[in-house]
């Protein structure tokens, strides 16, 4: 019996003294999270991510595609809901029909195409599954334009790297516009689309409208809402953090397939 | 010459090889920064859902939150169709006599603050070192024989009345001795067998079908586990097993002898006493 209690006592000692070095260790460990190498380091993660990632998926490995009855009851908003701003405000009473969407940067033909123009051309439909970085998921269905027809039309120049989406709305008042980028192998994709209609409907504020991005290979944060402009850019450094994007400018992965 | 009666003459043996220690405390340091990484990513959306989608409006089989409860605050965790209160631990935490809405306590999550970004940064690279790791224990325990040397029962441990007889030793705290000490027992055995075959590669499985790239590279990881959703229950599930796991095996390195084991996964070296020596 005396063994047994003081093996107790030890067991009891040694979770104490765990306890102690976890607590002491929450002050350490917040200040690595905040430590600049540190954070270059455990970033190393994300290229060995999206190298592994796009060698198991060759190009062109499509996201899977679902069928009405896999769909989401309520497809929950995130981010912004209501762009704020006189100009926006305008351009949902005219019912975007003066809204253009802006086609420029590294192209050899600047475009400017009205949602008239967009929904003259071949369109796409693909019901699938959004996934937030929070962690939760909502199947919807979206019509658009595959972004490959719209630059075969603007036909980048060979300095372009990267499709830069403009956004109408800021996240929060002063953080600027909204903005995301993708690279080649996803803006050709074939599930890539800029998308005008959701659930069979034309796109609602809350989703984007009047036009969204869909790259369905990658979170919630990439498919970029309320697009304004499409600019091609040779490099994302000079825009915005010069991380590519709104959330990447915040400490987000660019590439977002995890 | 000493000639007064001897204590049992202990001798030391070579217990665990290189690599096993190298990559047990590898494997020390990935989970316990997957942990507290993966804890801060549940708080930005505490809940878990079964199927392909899940989100605010859909039934959760468990959620953590904080709801008004007259001046104050009450943490709730609901599982299923219950609901149990949970102030001070999950959904409502005190943070210096202050109640603070927080699905976990500050000291469990990695940061110790909110910040999705920084709690991704940590869980991916170290997901990354886990996953490398596995791999060169895996190779190695193949190919050195350590799983069939050390790991796999043998048919007549594995009988009702042997695992019986040990549970029972087990649960008064009696551990092998002399000889019986030089090997695993078959608790232990079917334990980290469990662990390695089983619960590891469901963490890394349910934790790559959440990828919506790796999801379009092997699409049969979603039908395996039955949506995206569900792998991401699971993975709860499974972090949940491997945290148990961890604390009865904390409790039986020290329960059998904390100085010894400790000793033995660090220079391998583990002392026992041969039977005929004992008094």
């Amino acid at each position: 019996m005396t063994r047994l209690i003081t093996r107790r006592g030890l067991l009891r000692a040694s979770f104490a003294a765990a306890g102690g070095l976890v607590l002491a260790g929450c002050d350490q460990l917040d200040a690595l999270s905040q430590n600049q190498s540190v954070t270059d380091v455990l970033q190393s993660a994300e290229w060995l991510t999206m190298k592994s990632q796009r060698a198991l998926q060759g190009r062109d490995a499509l996201a899977r595609e679902f069928t009405e009855a896999d769909m989401s009851p309520v497809f929950r908003s995130n981010g912004t809901s209501m762009p704020e701003g006189e100009a926006y405000a305008r351009l949902i009473e005219t019912g975007f029909s003066d809204w253009q969407l802006k086609v420029d940067g590294q192209v050899s033909q600047p475009l400017s195409l009205s949602l008239a123009d967009l929904k003259a051309m071949p369109a796409r439909t693909q019901i699938t599954r959004h996934d937030c970085v929070e962690g939760w998921s909502a199947i919807g269905k979206w019509t658009g334009v595959p972004l490959a027809a719209i630059l075969a039309k603007a036909q980048p120049t060979a300095a372009a790297r990267y499709v830069v989406f403009h956004c109408a709305d800021e996240y929060e008042p002063g953080s600027g516009a909204y903005y995301e980028s993708i690279d080649f192998v996803d803006a050709y994709h074939p599930q890539t689309i800029l998308a005008y209609g959701m659930n069979g409907n034309d796109l609602p504020v809350a989703h984007g409208a009047p036009l969204r991005l869909r790259v369905e290979r990658q979170l919630g944060y990439k498919q970029a809402k309320y697009i304004m402009r499409v600019e091609l850019v040779d490099s994302f450094a000079r825009l915005g953090g010069g991380q590519g994007g709104f959330w990447p400018d915040r400490g987000y992965e660019w590439y977002a397939g995890i | 010459m000493d000639t007064r009666d001897a204590p049992p003459r202990k001798i030391l043996i070579h217990r665990h090889s290189l690599a096993v220690r190298l990559t047990h405390w590898v494997n020390v340091l990935c989970l316990t920064f997957l942990l507290l990484s993966g804890l801060q990513i549940f708080m930005a959306h505490p809940a878990l859902y079964w199927g392909q989608y899940g989100a605010n409006n859909d039934p959760s089989v468990l959620s953590i939150g904080a709801e008004q409860d007259g001046d104050g605050m009450r943490g709730v965790t609901r599982v299923g169709g219950l609901a149990f209160t949970t102030t001070g631990v999950l959904g409502v935490s005190n943070v210096d006599g202050v109640q603070r809405a927080r699905t976990f306590p500050d000291w469990l999550t990695l940061p110790s603050y909110r910040d999705l970004a920084t709690g991704r940064r940590w869980h991916f690279f170290f997901a990354w070192l886990l996953v490398i790791n596995g791999l060169v224990y895996l190779l190695y325990g193949l190919f050195a024989g350590h799983f069939r040397r050390d790991l796999l029962p043998e048919g007549r441990e594995l009988t009702p009345s042997h695992l019986g007889h040990e549970i029972a030793d087990h649960a008064r705290l009696r551990f092998p001795k002399g000889e019986a000490a030089r090997r695993y027992n078959s608790l232990q055995k079917l334990a980290y067998l469990g662990v390695i075959f089983v619960l590891l590669p469901l963490m890394v499985a349910t934790g790559l079908t959440m990828s919506p790239g790796m999801d379009a590279a092997l699409p049969w990881l979603v039908d395996l586990f039955g949506g995206r959703q569900s792998a991401r229950t699971l993975h709860f599930v499974a972090a949940s097993l491997l945290v148990a796991f961890v604390i009865v095996h904390l409790a039986m390195v020290v329960l059998s002898g904390p100085f010894n084991n400790l000793r033995s996964m660090i220079t391998g070296r583990y002392a026992i006493t041969p039977e005929d020596q004992r008094s």
